[in-house]
């Protein structure tokens, strides 16, 4: 699996964040938007990383809670939170953070192949890593995000 | 191809309109109107459908619709009187051809074997078998409607009054000045029998061809009892604009006005364009010209009258529409979510705020119902499909009926008018099977033979209701109930009010027919038809009155993007259920609840028990720690489980709510049909009554134990 042409000389860009003390990223590219942090309607029989809905703008998105679905404990409430309105394909998610810390932006050769690891949801919805300064940061696969969502459903 | 596909598309959606037009014509006709206009109207929609049916070949079609011409034409002529029986067969050769067309568009053959017996009906009516003579088969719409028509403009009878002939070449400058022929005609027909005649000898090749040099003449002839200053003051506003000829004629009317009686005394300089002509005046004039064309077309295609003349629509991807209106449904909540905000500040009521936010409600409120409307259709064409059945229905049973409708121009959603057609056709046929008497028995009981069955569609405080009504024997209960406790439906010794024993029909498996006829009475039964209407958001109820008849009533939402629903909390949130099903609000005391085994409870209603499902419970949801036992239920009706009662913590309120899938971004819910947005721009689940009654029955308990709470949280895991 190679999700970036590593001979591309154009760098990538990447939104990190923060949650459950760890540092995750997304492709800039899939992000919507960044809103503050606002009640959801939880939604009955809801896989647990699944905290409910919101309403942007007249829409309905799913709220996910990242530290949750990397079996992380939930995110703790707090006004400070954030969320980050993703797309993927036609759907529009919202990815519950703890905070959201900068744009990176990395030439396609510096993302790692994600080693391997033990926990299945991880490895599925990691698609590679990232060295920064102070460790690394993990590329999130955000089609598989939701996919594990709505599997857990059923 | 694809063109192809469009085109004839494109044609079956026109010839839908035509059908349309037909039927209301015969209507009208069987009405007592015979007028020229209506039959005229009535014989163009067989013609063009004729013509269009040609075009693609439909030779089925094209021999049927041509002999059905031939007998209106014959109508049109006066040669035949359309009474009652020829305007039965007229009315039944109507809904074949409308059979003959859906085989057409679907490529299927289902009624093709009826055509000889109609054609032969039709036959009948002209004294002996037509020629099928199909040598107009193509390119005979449009242009010939010209010819066909402008015969029947002429003087029939004798003409009362002095004959004039006029001969009339505007010039360009008439059109430039904003004058119309067809008005002055139309004008000229105010004083008496015109008959027009447009002089097409000097329309050059198309090389020579200039838009903006007028090429139409006319010769009118008029018989007036008018003087002919009376004439030329209809001119007196073209007068230099145009040649004008006005002689008076011997009371002799030559019957073959040909081309040459014309003088040709128009002026050369009005012919050679001059260099001088701005480009605009040539563009007004030329678009003059064609609306001067247009408007003789459709006054030599429709007669004098211009009653007719469609009203403009524009054809819009329904996709475009459906954004549009989910657009205005954000809008409006946005709206609400200001007001709501600005009503917090407490300002006072004359702050410029105030009165902006209430102009904005208002212009909200104005564009979502101008938007709603782009969807609303009238029920007419379905009402007038309908008296097809009844014609049909009445043949088969051998009955006579008679449909009278009412508040045709009643619009509701265009989803809801199609998905409405098939349960309203089994309701008009069970009404005729069932409902109605024989001739005979209605003879005895001192009624009409002809039994009539009414159809009605009112608007009534942001629902349509439908009713459908027949004058028959009314419901015969007692064989009903005999029926019902047969089929072990309700228990042998069970006492039922009357309108429960109505509402029996309504369950599936229920049909009173003893035999089981072509028509109705298939097993199939208004079970089916409450389905259809229950899906569609509506309902349906019965009532009956013996010896007088039998009433269905259906009331439905006006458009399928808002509901009605009544607001309610449940474990501390707030949902929204449809207001459709509730039957009932009750705050039960202790005496009335029961518990079977552990977990089962059980509401005794006036003596029946209902069973209890436990929202909450039913979506997994924990009440918050130290919430009182909720003593609110609501009875509803669900398709499966008869009769539930949900119990909720509080009932708010009843209000409309906009639906928003939930499918888009996440995916379906159990229990849980849509979502709405709510005035504080919080979202509020839309419950599904049916999926919740269900889950009590297939849910094992264990979804209970896993429910837990999370950190104050209320999640869910299954």
């Amino acid at each position: 699996m190679q999700p970036f042409d590593s001979n591309s000389a154009t760098e990538v860009e990447f939104v990190t964040f923060f949650t459950g003390g760890q540092s995750f990223s997304i492709d800039i590219r899939q992000v919507r938007e960044i809103r503050r942090w606002s009640a959801v309607t939880p939604l009955p029989h809801a896989p647990a990383e699944v905290l409910g809905v919101m309403n942007l703008r007249g829409s309905v998105i799913p709220i996910f809670d990242l530290a949750v679905r990397f079996g992380l404990p939930p995110t703790a409430d707090n006004v400070r939170n954030v969320v980050v309105i993703a797309a993927y394909e036609s759907q529009t998610v919202g990815l519950l953070v703890e905070a959201v810390s900068e744009i990176l932006s990395v030439s396609p050769d510096r993302i790692q192949e994600t080693p391997d690891l033990r926990s299945d949801n991880s490895r599925q919805s990691i698609i590679g890593v990232i060295p920064v300064e102070d460790g690394m940061t993990r590329v999130i696969d955000l089609g598989a995000v939701i996919q594990t969502g709505k599997r857990t459903l059923q | 191809m694809s063109q192809q596909v469009s085109i004839r598309d494109m044609f079956f959606e026109e010839t839908e309109e035509l059908l349309e037009a037909l039927t209301e014509g015969l209507a009208q006709m069987h009405a007592g109107a015979h007028d020229d206009e209506t039959v005229n109207a009535v014989f163009r929609a067989v013609h063009s459908i004729k013509g269009g049916a040609g075009a693609f070949k439909l030779t089925a079609l094209v021999a049927f619709a041509h002999r059905f011409e031939t007998v209106l034409d014959e109508v049109r002529s006066h040669r035949l009187d359309p009474d009652a029986d020829l305007m039965r067969i007229l009315q039944r050769s109507a809904d074949h051809l409308t059979v003959l067309v859906d085989d057409a568009r679907s490529g299927e053959d289902t009624h093709g074997a009826q055509t000889p017996e109609f054609l032969s009906a039709l036959d009948a009516c002209l004294g002996g078998p037509a020629e099928p003579e199909l040598e107009d088969l193509d390119g005979s719409f449009g242009f010939s409607a010209i010819t066909l028509d402008l015969g029947d403009i002429a003087p029939a009878e004798t003409p009362s009054g002095q004959p004039f002939t006029i001969i009339f070449w505007p010039h360009k400058g008439l059109y430039a000045n904003g004058h119309d022929p067809a008005l002055l005609i139309a004008a000229l027909a105010d004083l008496g029998e015109v008959w027009a005649e447009i002089d097409l000898t000097k329309l050059p090749d198309l090389d020579g061809f200039d838009p903006a040099k007028p090429c139409l003449g006319w010769t009118i002839h008029l018989t007036t009892t008018e003087s002919e200053t009376e004439i030329q003051s209809v001119f007196e506003f073209v007068e230099g604009l145009c040649d004008l000829h006005i002689t008076a004629q011997h009371p002799v009317i030559s019957s073959d006005p040909a081309p040459e009686v014309l003088v040709f005394d128009i002026a050369p300089e009005v012919l050679v364009i001059e260099p001088s002509v701005a480009a605009p005046v040539a563009e007004s004039a030329d678009r003059s010209i064609a609306e001067a064309r247009r408007a003789d077309a459709a006054q030599a295609d429709g007669g004098l009258s211009e009653k007719n003349v469609p009203k403009p629509t524009l054809r819009v991807d329904l996709d475009r529409v459906d954004r549009l209106i989910n657009a205005v449904g954000e809008l409006i909540i946005n709206q609400s979510m200001i007001a709501q905000r600005v009503s917090e500040l407490r300002l006072a009521t004359d702050a410029d705020v105030v009165t902006h936010v209430e102009d904005y409600r208002l212009l909200a409120r104005d564009i979502q119902e101008a938007v709603m409307a782009i969807r609303a259709q009238p029920v007419k064409p379905l009402f007038q499909r309908m008296s097809r059945i009844v014609r049909e229905a009445a043949d088969a049973t051998g009955k006579t009926a008679r449909l009278v409708t009412q508040g045709e121009g009643s619009e509701v959603d265009k989803t809801v008018v199609e998905r409405l057609a098939d349960p309203l056709t089994h309701m008009i046929r069970n009404a005729v099977d069932h409902g109605l008497e024989t001739a005979e028995a209605r003879i005895a009981a001192g009624k009409d033979p002809c039994g009539t069955i009414h159809l009605s569609a009112a608007h009534r405080s942001g629902a349509v209701i439908i009713t459908i009504r027949d004058d028959g024997a009314g419901l015969n209960r007692r064989k009903i109930l005999e029926i019902a406790r047969k089929k072990n439906l309700v228990s042998g010794d069970a006492e039922l009010t009357d309108p429960e024993i109505d509402a029996l029909l309504f369950l599936p498996g229920f049909s009173t027919a003893s035999t089981i006829s072509n028509l109705s009475g298939r097993g199939v039964g208004l079970d089916v038809v409450r389905n259809a209407v229950v899906a569609l958001g509506g309902r349906v109820s019965i009532s009956s009155t013996p010896g007088q008849g039998t009433e269905f009533t259906i009331s439905l939402p006006l458009t399928l993007a808002v509901l009605d629903g009544m607001v309610v909390s449940v474990a501390g949130q707030v949902m929204v259920i449809p207001i459709t099903a509730i039957l009932e609000t009750i705050r039960p005391g202790n005496e009335e609840l029961h518990v079977v085994g552990t977990t089962d409870r059980l509401l005794s209603v006036r003596g029946k028990f209902i069973p209890l499902v436990d929202v909450a419970e039913g979506l997994g949801f924990a009440r918050p720690p130290n919430h009182p036992e909720p003593q609110t239920m609501l009875l509803v009706e669900t398709e499966t489980q008869g009769h539930c009662a949900l119990i909720v913590d509080r009932v708010f309120d009843q209000r409309q709510v906009v639906i928003k899938g939930l499918d888009t971004n996440y995916g379906a819910v159990p229990g849980v049909s849509a979502a709405t947005v709510l005035g504080d721009g919080q979202i509020a689940l839309i419950l599904d009554p049916d999926a919740l009654a269900n889950n009590r029955v297939l849910a094992p308990a264990d979804a209970r134990s896993t429910t837990k709470q999370t950190e104050g949280k209320l999640l869910a895991t299954v």
